[in-house]
């Protein structure tokens, strides 16, 4: 049973990144028809900005250390972050510690620039082309987004960890009346998993209860009629681009603490998350969500010693078995709305 | 009047007489090869097959500065690095044989048929007589087969498995890097006299031929020694968060955890057993322990913190004359000449690829021919010393090279960025050299050497 409880809570905090970033991608579908195939590297490029975060607050100056001598012999030169100079050296390490939260208010201008410049400077230019260009393009787009972080930070793993309060686990059997020690789970992925929450809600909240949001409906459903009523739809849209970019990027932020961070980590999600979206049911956000959860559980289950010895190599396929289960009896997916992708 | 017409015969005619025409001053002029892009001019063109795409990217990149090194002492520039440790002292800093060492790159991209396609690339447009480079033993197996049929010398990079020089060897390929048998001989007894020998061990594998084999040598070596394997899982290649395979670790009944990943892989996999508190658990009675056979400097930096205390195995370490004395001659040489041109300590990889390159053209030198047979007979049964690594054996019969293997252990408080492990043991060469026919490497010839041309 503690290994049962053990898997869901993993699925759910992988679900969790799925869902995220396959939300953004629904809502980039829903709104502007666009299939985004560099929607994984804007997840990326948001763990990125927590690196870069994490790099700035690092900035340092050299001090010699007396006595001491480096590999070459050379006098031992220590660095002293700035942070430490400008803020007392208590202060300035609990800002570094608290890097990866931080990196949020640093994340939300600049995915939501990078939205913005993405949709006006290239994706605008492919609403009227078929799929496969828009799939073309903007897996491109990856690529060249890839080759610039490797650029500048290299092909090797970045450790960015969570802030020390975060780094222990929390005893879920002592909570469920098992022993002790044998449900234990990161508070940082319990963490991981209500940041998701909070950021579907409000992605909903945002949607379901504003002004914008009903505009933005009311598009996604009969984007013709919208704009004949008066309203600039196509601004909204973009608007909404920038969001999507936002919400994969805050995703890739909160991330960075359970991987450390490479160029190619969005490729890794960028798959599995379109498979989601397809499941889910294409254009339909709800719909991301549970797939998300769902897959991100069952692929955990399928990890599972017992099952692998029973069914060796489930774990690589599981996800994939389940879509085509999935799309053959619900061909629109779990909750796909009638007529999208199908004229 | 008349109409000029052309039969398929005189077509035939023509052809054959103009291409006759055309060959004629070669055929008089050009002497025949006696082997695969034999140097005719003043200079030798090497090839330096590296990652420069990809996972292992910066691996490569380290192995390029060394290899970049390594030119310039053969060359004669530079402080000539371990040319002047290098107990052959057949190398005077006037190229190979006298030629002037220019090389070409190739990027293989950790995959086998871009490495292929790289490789063939260099020797077929390059004229490269040597292959040397690689950061994983998928495309070193791939590389060294196709160096076999083109008829070049292959100088194997970071290459693993024991397939290199097993199932897979070839008479044109040479490995100075240690494999997957010796990391489990060099670790076997040290795990036990650090954890015990009635250890329960979960093995998580990387699903592809490398984990395969690394995960055999380690079983069988501590099992011994008298640990028990309890479960063994293969885990996809690129799983990115390996949470579900770490979670059942501790309700298994196993106290230690083999994590046989590299690269990415092995940074994520780590990561993720410290965060499930794996470091801190009781198993068993005892503390929780964590093994990974294979380490590298670049992923001890991406793991960062989570490496304190980890055991694992290396081919080399920067800091080995330093700790263990002139056994080790070469190493101070090497880490001054590259630290000093680059601004930090040379890798284990760029290490190896370095003293590849000088093997190799010592052993032509020592040949008096750049002929790939030639060479072949020079390396194999070759003893050297002044490497780095202490004295050293090019085992004729596989030709892996046979050498003391290092055994270190994140350290709990490094000094620096590149001051990650610490040396807590080198194993000797007797502890870690097998029969050639050992059951791990069974099923492998090397067969005949190919000159090519």
């Amino acid at each position: 049973m503690d290994a049962i409880i053990l898997q869901i809570l993993n699925g759910l905090d992988k679900g969790s990144a799925y869902a995220l970033i396959a939300l953004g991608l629904t809502l980039i579908f829903g709104t502007l028809g666009v299939v985004n195939f560099a929607h994984g590297a804007l997840f990326m490029l948001g763990s990125f900005c927590a690196v870069t975060l994490n790099r700035i607050l690092n900035l340092s100056h050299e001090v010699a250390v007396p006595g001491e001598t480096d590999f070459l012999g050379n006098p031992l030169m220590r660095e002293v972050p700035y942070v430490y100079e400008w803020f007392g050296e208590a202060t300035g390490a609990a800002i570094i510690d608290w890097s990866v939260p931080l990196a949020i208010l640093l994340a939300i201008p600049v995915m939501g620039f990078i939205g913005l410049a993405m949709e006006r400077g290239l994706i605008k230019h492919f609403y009227k082309r078929p799929h496969a260009d828009q799939i073309l393009v903007t897996f491109g787009l990856a690529i060249v987004l890839q080759e610039i972080i490797k650029y500048f930070y290299g092909a090797n793993p970045i450790p960015t960890p969570a802030p020390e309060a975060f780094r222990g686990s929390f005893d879920f059997g002592l909570l469920l009346g098992f022993d002790a020690n044998t449900i234990l789970y990161p508070y940082w992925r319990l963490v991981y998993f209500g940041f998701t929450v909070f950021i579907v809600a409000a992605v909903f909240a945002f949607l379901q209860f504003t002004t914008f949001g009903m505009v933005v409906r009311a598009g996604m459903a009969d984007r013709e009629t919208v704009g004949i009523l008066g309203i600039n739809i196509d601004r909204r849209f973009t608007i909404v681009f920038a969001i999507a970019a936002i919400v994969a990027g805050l995703a890739g932020v909160m991330y960075t603490p359970i991987i450390s961070p490479n160029y190619n980590m969005g490729m890794n999600f960028l798959v599995l998350s379109f498979v989601v979206v397809v499941v889910g049911g294409m254009g339909s956000l709800p719909g991301a969500v549970l797939a998300g959860f769902v897959l991100g559980i069952l692929e955990s289950f399928a990890s599972m010693p017992q099952v692998l010895d029973l069914l060796p190599g489930l774990n690589q396929i599981v996800i994939y078995l389940v879509a085509i289960i999935i799309l053959l009896t619900r061909p629109r997916g779990l909750m796909g709305r009638k007529g999208v992708m199908e004229e | 009047m008349t109409k000029g017409t052309l039969s398929r015969r005189g077509l035939l005619k023509a052809g054959a007489v103009t291409g006759a025409g055309l060959a004629l001053p070669t055929i008089f002029t050009s002497p025949a090869a006696a082997f695969t892009n034999e140097p005719t001019g003043d200079s030798v063109t090497l090839g330096f097959n590296v990652p420069q795409s990809g996972p292992y990217a910066d691996e490569g990149a380290d192995q390029l500065r060394a290899l970049e090194l390594v030119a310039e002492h053969l060359n004669g520039g530079g402080d000539g690095g371990m040319m002047q440790t290098f107990s052959s002292q057949t190398l005077e800093g006037n190229g190979i044989m006298g030629k002037r060492v220019e090389f070409v790159t190739g990027d293989t991209a950790t995959n086998t048929d871009r490495a292929r396609a790289s490789a063939r690339s260099m020797i077929e447009k390059d004229g490269a007589v040597m292959i040397t480079g690689g950061s994983s033993s998928g495309p070193a197996v791939a590389v060294q087969a196709l160096c076999q049929d083109a008829g070049v010398i292959f100088m194997a990079g970071l290459t693993h498995a024991n397939d290199t020089t097993g199932k897979d060897r070839r008479a044109n390929g040479f490995r100075h890097f240690f494999n997957s048998y010796m990391s489990g001989a060099a670790l076997a007894p040290i795990l036990a006299d650090q954890y015990g020998t009635d250890r329960k061990a979960y093995y998580l594998t990387a699903d592809y031929n490398w984990g395969y084999t690394t995960e055999q040598a380690v079983q069988e070596a501590t099992e011994s020694k008298g640990w028990e394997t309890v479960e063994k899982v293969l885990t996809p290649v690129g799983a990115g968060d390996f949470s579900s395979y770490i979670t059942p670790v501790l309700q298994s009944g196993a106290d230690t955890l083999v994590l046989v990943h590299y690269g990415g892989d092995m940074v994520n996999s780590l990561t993720n057993a410290v965060q499930f508190g794996l470091r801190e658990a009781q198993a068993n009675g005892r503390d929780f322990q964590i093994v990974v056979p294979l380490y590298s400097e670049l992923m001890a930096r991406g793991a960062g913190p989570n490496i304190k205390g980890i055991i694992g195995s290396q081919n080399w370490d920067w800091k080995l004359e330093n700790q263990l004395g002139a056994k080790y001659t070469g190493t101070n040489a090497f880490v001054r000449s590259f630290g000093e041109k680059y601004g930090f300590p040379p890798s284990q990889a760029a290490h190896t690829v370095y003293c590849q390159v000088m093997l190799y053209a010592d052993a032509v030198n020592r040949a008096g021919s750049f002929n790939p047979c030639a060479v072949v007979e020079a390396l194999e049964g070759f003893e050297f010393d002044g490497l780095g690594n202490g004295p050293t054996l090019y085992r004729a019969d596989d030709h892996q090279c046979f050498k003391d293997v290092v055994v270190v252990r994140g350290k709990e408080n490094p000094e620096n960025e590149f001051d990650l492990v610490e040396i807590i043991e080198v194993t000797p060469v007797e502890q870690v050299t097998y029969p050639h026919d050992h059951p791990q490497f069974a099923g492998g010839e090397l067969g005949a050497c190919n000159a090519g041309a």
